[in-house]
């Protein structure tokens, strides 16, 4: 590790304005600041703005699929609902919550000032909200937003109208900041580890974001040569999707697949690190297999670069593609099961307490099992076959992606919130958020399995009346659920703005260990001005003598 | 107190420069899709608009680091947290480049072939494209874009080949002059890298007016001329991009920006040369000689 020269210092007066305080006027601080607090903050603003708009796209589909026949809205634009949730949830929701938490937690966690490239992360951020300004223009265009799905494949994706360019330079867009995100995550956490915080000695969060960062450097830029390749069969007369010219639209499904399995634990490996750091704080016990559960992230993030082709089963594949692509799928059980060992041991005759996080974190691991096992049906070839394009598809990723990436990203809210804002959030309604979360998105996602395997179809805004009850019973909870939400916005607003809630102190939860309970909450505007000195002890985990 | 933080740790102050690029690429982009959506709108100005916007940023922002590191506000931490940076965007360059080598070796290995009627492919090369069979180099069953001829590997592209190869060395020899402390070699070899830099990009536009007007292959031969153009075509974008890099460079090391030990901004152009270098070399390989 390399540290500061003690030459440097004085070389570096240049007279601009004093950085030890926060930036005077309210543009200077949000919208060219460098601070990794108020960037992390701005991702998380950003994040649930579109969780509820991706959410009202949600409630559009659930309240078209309540009966059966065509009530509400026009096929298209039904299928343009069921695309443009997609996009807006993965890249506008769960990526920007993850980076946002990223931002705040890994210069505290590490002992770090702030990000490494400061500058940087500030344009990683901003670029977003104009991406999505793109995006979401289509909707208002001749024609309308893309329909096909936001797997965007081809033919059927570039059949639209004038939305296709559009929806590919914002998707651009959304790469170029994913990836100067990642490379500043991974800066930040190879280059400014305070002395003593070895590999092996960081808070899992800090780890299975590193591994993720990795992820996302390897994959989005594979995506944006897809996008680039739909974007000139479409304009420019090439054929790389066209079997007239020699190409194959499979082959757009493997490139995209090549990219988007991994993106699916882009979008869940940051959750195992929120759950790995929330359990053991309320357990009052270090996490049960540290090293382990390192170990488990980095085969798993492995894994996700061959599995790719378990998303197109279906599609027309050599029998020995099919065979390969089964098995390692289902390998990936392997440490994902170690995962959920871990956690499970951690709460093992622990002093378990309830609060909040606690009770998010428990609901992520058991609700977080249920989409993996339902994942580890989907990856019997025979049984896909009969699956595929289902509603049992659409339960699966939901309980992976709901109950597992945005209860985790809820959970962490409610953990790191005193240590924001200096405040304690109202437990009691917390606790109302949670168990309302938690019954209704059961009510929402459960039959959707019972509709899968009773064989209807995903991306339908009309369906067979055999459906019909199980359809109205999720889109009652679809609605429940959707207004829990708003209880969560309010909790935040309460704390944010109101300041209501007694104020916290610096440890907040009593069996908190890390370095960021270290600093006072809310915390310093500049994490660690000089490298705090790490104590072992003070470590919730890592390499240390127990 | 400027810019650092009490214990010397480097945390850069505020800049506008982020929020004018993001804008810059948000008229660029959005008047790019106007325009070749063929928009009657305004989708021109938005574009030129976008990308006067973005040059003004990259001038801005780089200045503003340029002049930072000349000031020496940049302490050995800071140039850690710099290389780890391109390393990894460079990264980030291979894997938009796999995705391209990906779909040629997915083209020429199978869907292709199964056109032709291998494997599963018997019926649908049986009764949708009867006579179709698989060779490389091909526009498909349907023969889009018309007949063509391509261009042979031991001509331009075998040239262009060493001049690349050679320009690896002599950024090399730059480098060596720069450690040495020998500005006027140093100067000498920059500019001759920029030169076949240019030489390099001035024979692949004369292959392109060669391929367009007389061999009948282009972007839109079938998937050879997808994958042909699209590969090419980056890596011609990636190395104008690292030529006007070099120039930059150039023009530094005779302002006497560098010193033995500390020129970052050097090497990470030299990282970047060298790897569209070898992304040549894969596709000197791949989609000249194979």
């Amino acid at each position: 590790m390399a540290h500061h020269g003690d030459h440097t210092h004085d070389a570096a007066h240049d007279g601009h304005d004093d950085h030890d305080h926060k930036p005077s006027g309210f543009f200077e601080r949000w919208f060219c600041g460098t601070n990794h607090k108020d960037i992390g903050t701005l991702y998380l603003v950003f994040s649930l703005i579109m969780f509820l708009v991706g959410g009202s796209m949600a409630l559009v589909i659930r309240a078209e699929l309540f009966q059966p026949g065509m009530q509400l809205v026009e096929p298209d634009f039904f299928n343009s609902m069921t695309t443009m949730h997609a996009l807006v949830m993965i890249f506008g929701a769960v990526m920007p919550a993850f980076v946002g938490l990223a931002n705040w937690m890994i210069p505290m966690m590490i002992g770090a000032p702030d990000m490494a490239l400061p500058r940087m992360n500030n344009w990683s951020f901003w670029i977003m909200p104009f991406a999505f300004a793109l995006l979401l223009s289509t909707l208002f265009m001749d024609g309308g937003g893309p329909a096909g799905g936001w797997t965007l494949y081809p033919p059927l994706s570039i059949q639209g109208g004038n939305n296709v360019a559009f929806v590919i330079f914002a998707v651009h867009m959304m790469g170029i900041s994913s990836i100067m995100g990642a490379i500043n995550i991974i800066a930040t956490i190879l280059n400014l580890r305070a002395p003593g915080m070895d590999l092996l000695k960081m808070p899992v969060f800090v780890w299975t974001w590193l591994i993720t960062a990795f992820l996302l450097i390897a994959v989005m830029p594979v995506l944006a040569g897809s996008v680039t390749m739909l974007l000139t069969d479409k304009y420019f007369g090439t054929t790389f999707f066209s079997a007239a010219g020699g190409g194959d639209p499979v082959m757009f499904q493997h490139i995209f697949w090549f990219f988007g399995h991994p993106e699916v634990y882009i979008m869940i490996l940051p959750a195992f690190g929120v759950a790995s750091e929330i359990i053991p704080t309320f357990s009052r016990k270090p996490l049960f297999g540290y090293q382990a559960m390192v170990y488990a992230t980095a085969s798993i993030a492995f894994l996700s670069f061959i599995v790719w082709a378990h998303h197109m089963f279906t599609v027309g594949m050599p029998l020995g593609g099919l065979i390969f692509f089964m098995y390692a799928t289902m390998l990936i059980a392997i440490p994902t099961g170690v995962k959920v060992f871990n956690w499970v041991a951690t709460m093992w005759r622990g002093s378990m307490s309830f609060e909040t996080p606690m009770l998010f974190a428990v609901g992520f691991v058991i609700l977080f099992t249920i989409g993996g096992f339902s994942g580890l049906m989907l990856a019997i070839v025979p049984a896909d076959f009969q699956y595929h394009d289902t509603y049992f598809v659409v339960a699966h990723f939901h309980y992976v992606l709901v109950t597992g990436a945005i209860f985790s990203i809820m959970g962490a809210v409610y953990y790191w919130l005193p240590k924001w804002t200096g405040r304690m959030y109202n437990e009691t309604l917390g606790k109302v958020h949670f168990w309302l979360s938690t019954i209704t998105v059961n009510i929402l996602f459960f039959p959707q399995h019972f509709l899968g395997l009773a064989g209807m179809p995903r991306r339908i805004p009309d369906y067979n009346v055999a459906f019909a009850d199980f359809n109205m019973i999720s889109s009652i909870g679809g609605f429940a659920f959707g207004l829990s939400q708003l209880l969560f916005a309010w909790i935040i607003i309460d704390v944010c703005f109101l300041k209501r809630g007694q104020k916290a102190t610096a440890g907040v939860w009593e069996g908190a260990r890390g370095l960021e309970w270290t600093l006072s909450s809310p915390a310093p505007y500049h994490s660690f001005s000089t490298p705090p000195k790490i104590d072992d002890r003070m470590l919730a985990h890592g390499d240390v003598a127990h | 107190m400027a810019a650092q933080s009490a214990g010397g740790y480097y945390v850069p102050h505020g800049s506008v420069w982020p929020i004018l690029g993001s804008v810059a690429l948000f008229f660029l982009l959005g008047g790019a899709a106007s325009l070749i959506n063929d928009d009657s709108g305004p989708g021109m100005i938005k574009f030129l608009i976008g990308l006067s916007l973005l040059l003004v940023m990259l001038f801005g922002w780089f200045g503003t680091v340029i002049k930072e590191s000349v000031r020496g506000m940049y302490n050995a931490q800071v140039d850690v947290s710099f290389r780890l940076g391109m390393v990894w965007f460079i990264f980030s360059e291979v894997m938009f480049f796999a995705a391209f080598f990906g779909a040629l070796f997915y083209a020429r290995h199978y869907s292709v072939p199964w056109l032709g009627g291998e494997g599963d492919g018997f019926a649908t090369n049986a009764l949708l494209h009867p006579g179709y069979e698989a060779v490389w180099p091909t526009n498909g069953p349907a023969q889009v874009g018309g007949p063509f001829e391509t261009i042979p590997a031991w001509g331009l592209p075998l040239l262009n080949t060493l001049i690349l190869l050679t320009s690896g060395l002599t950024i090399t020899l730059a480098h060596w002059a720069l450690k040495v402390g020998k500005r006027g070699a140093l100067v000498g070899w920059m500019w001759a890298t920029v030169a076949l830099g240019c030489l390099f990009l001035y024979f692949q536009g004369t292959e392109y007016v060669h391929a367009y007007q007389e061999l009948g292959l282009t972007l839109g031969s079938g998937v050879y001329g997808s994958t042909f153009f699209m590969l090419t075509g980056f890596h011609g974008m990636h190395v104008t991009l690292g030529t006007i890099m070099l120039i930059v460079i150039s023009l530094r090391c005779m302002s006497g920006h560098f010193s033995k030990n500390q020129h970052f901004g050097f090497e990470a152009v030299a990282w970047y040369w060298h790897f569209v270098d070898v992304v040549w070399l894969g596709l000197f390989v791949f989609v000249y000689v194979l």
